[in-house]
């Protein structure tokens, strides 16, 4: 009788399931994706065109680029309140938290500036001056690079975060978006959309050691083009958004060779993947929905409707 | 109760029989789903994905989409055949031999119909076979769950061969069935397109489509090979075979004679 009470009981208390919070561009709110319902649960009204979003290291806190607004928002993932906002310089649109847990590089893409805001005094720290139109921004697990890359300048900064300077610039492919730190921050991943290629770099000499190219059958080149992406368990492979070709690639690491192609919704810019790296979800932005992808089958298993143009991902656990 | 056993077991071993003798047959019943689905399909591969419509879960592309149609035409064409070797049966003489067996005219109507749906099936797994080894591969049980849907689909189209073949009189006019009958059957359906696409051009033709029993017979089998439950189109092809197997045993009433040509 207690064991069937208990058992009820359990039942009927909703069980708090690892979300996914997807930034929806057109709609200024946020969705949020239960993993394991796979399902809205809750929609939060933002800021004007949300976009670059990311969670503290600790999850208590959400930062979120609110592009219109000109702002930062700092929101409490409990209530979905804002909190307070940051300055951020025009028109932040993606950013990357320092491994500090404190300080936020902020691409701001209408005045070819990086801005570095310190979270907890909630002040500007410096503004580097960058290339043209900077999106991309990436951090190196030790905290000493700073990337910014720029849309049109078609470079990838190089900030050694002691002194908030460039100390290096190198040429990528026609309009990087993404940057990424790979293999304990001894390479350098850059995406270009126009370019279609990802281009890596050797992170201590800022040399080129690879480029990467896509080709997915059926669709037209200028179609394919290379966002968002993000690494497997041990990097081993990565899952490479291409916009509107409506595919993701899957990259082996080591090889850079492109093993597979997995059809998603429209233009895919963004991904983020659930606690262990077993699911992955894609922001489809034409579509307004979200895609899960099995990573060990490397399968496609539900797309989820979330807002209008859906941005950016990113996971929080609830445990 | 042994009779019916017997003529049961005669009548489906000689499908199977002039199933076994005519490999012509079984070539082009595999030959012409598959020039659809590498052919055809292929030149509308949608790349890109088609919207997503239930069962589907994601985008897919459009091979995937055509499987269950093509399931369904696999069915729709041995129906057809099976009411064109009845015709024959009957010009031959064989068929007198057969009606003339003392048992009761449903049974040995309903003997002919599982033996030549037992071979629709057949045909219909060796196609998914040979789908998926050119990667069109479906979620593993749905092999195993369309089966009921494959078995009740074929009754159904096997029902209208039999209706059918009561009424046609002569092997010539086969070229009819085919204009009349598989044609717009086929075509006027989800098996080549969702239905919202037909929506889209004109209503009226949506509508046709909603009405045909070989859509319903169609998501029956899209639904069964995703695990999933479409009771409507279930009820339309129960309803659709109770109807075309009520008129093959109207047709072929002795009491209305139709070897009183």
């Amino acid at each position: 009788m207690l064991r069937a009470s208990l058992i009820a009981l359990c039942a009927a208390l909703p069980t708090q399931a690892d979300e996914i919070w997807v930034s929806n561009e057109k709609d200024d709110t946020i969705s949020v994706i239960d993993v394991e319902t796979l399902e809205v649960v809750r929609t939060i009204e933002v800021g004007e065109r949300p976009r670059g979003i990311t969670f503290s290291k600790d999850y208590s806190v959400l930062y979120l680029c609110a592009s219109d607004d000109d702002s930062v928002q700092v929101i409490d993932p409990e209530t979905g309140k804002i909190l307070h906002d940051l300055p951020s310089g025009e028109d932040p649109e993606q950013f990357v938290l320092h491994p500090d847990d404190r300080h936020l590089y902020i691409a701001n893409e209408d005045d070819a500036i990086t801005t570095v805001v310190d979270t907890e005094s909630r002040t500007v720290v410096a503004q580097i001056d960058v290339g043209i139109e900077p999106e991309g921004m990436a951090v190196s697990p030790d905290g000493k690079i700073a990337i910014t890359t720029s849309e049109t300048t078609n470079m990838a900064h190089w900030i050694d975060t002691e002194t908030q300077e460039l100390f290096a610039n190198t040429l990528v492919d026609s309009r990087p978006r993404h940057a990424e730190f790979v293999k304990e921050g001894t390479e350098l991943w850059v995406s270009s959309e126009i370019g279609g290629t990802i281009t890596i770099f050797d992170v201590a000499t800022q040399a080129e050691k690879g480029k990467i190219d896509f080709e997915v059958q059926g669709v037209h080149p200028d179609r394919v083009q290379p966002v968002g992406f993000e690494f497997t368990n041990g990097d081993t492979h990565a899952f490479v958004a291409l916009g509107p070709s409506n595919h993701v690639a899957v990259v082996n690491a080591e090889s850079y060779e492109v093993e597979e192609y997995i059809l998603v919704g429209r233009r895919v810019w963004h991904m983020e993947f659930d606690r262990n790296r077993e699911q992955l979800f894609t922001t489809n932005g034409v579509s307004g929905d979200v895609t899960v992808i099995d990573v060990a089958s490397r399968t496609p298993t539900k797309t989820i409707k979330v807002g209008r143009f859906p941005w950016g991902a990113a996971f929080r656990p609830t445990e | 109760m042994r009779a019916a056993l017997i003529a049961l077991r005669a009548i489906v071993a000689r499908e199977a029989l002039r199933f076994i003798h005519q490999r012509e047959r079984f070539i082009a019943a595999l030959v012409r789903p598959l020039v659809w689905l590498l052919v055809f399909a292929a030149g509308f591969r949608a790349a890109l994905g088609l919207s997503i419509t239930p069962p589907y879960q994601t985008y897919i592309t459009y091979e995937i989409y055509i499987v269950p149609g093509l399931l369904g035409m696999i069915l729709l064409f041995n129906g057809m055949q099976s009411s064109l070797s009845l015709v024959y049966d009957r010009e031959m003489g064989s068929m007198k031999v057969l009606l003339t067996a003392p048992l009761p005219r449903w049974w040995l109507l309903l003997s002919k119909l599982l033996g030549s749906t037992a071979i629709s099936i057949l045909q219909a797994y060796v196609f998914l076979g040979i789908a998926a080894a050119f990667g069109i591969v479906l979620p593993a049980w749905g092999y195993v769950a369309v089966l009921p849907a494959l078995v009740l689909a074929g009754l159904m189209l096997g029902a209208l061969g039999l209706a059918l073949s009561s009424f046609i009189k002569q092997l010539e006019n086969f070229a009819g069935v085919m204009n009349f009958v598989i044609f717009p059957m086929f075509f006027l359906s989800s098996a080549l397109y969702p239905l919202w696409k037909m929506a889209e051009s004109s209503r009226l033709l949506h509508d046709i489509c909603a009405v045909n029993p070989f859509t319903h017979a169609v998501e029956l089998i899209r639904f069964a090979l995703y695990l999933d439950w479409n009771g409507a189109a279930l009820g339309w092809t129960v309803l659709a075979t109770g109807v075309f197997a009520a008129l093959a045993l109207w047709g072929y009433d002795p009491a209305r004679g139709m070897s009183r040509r």
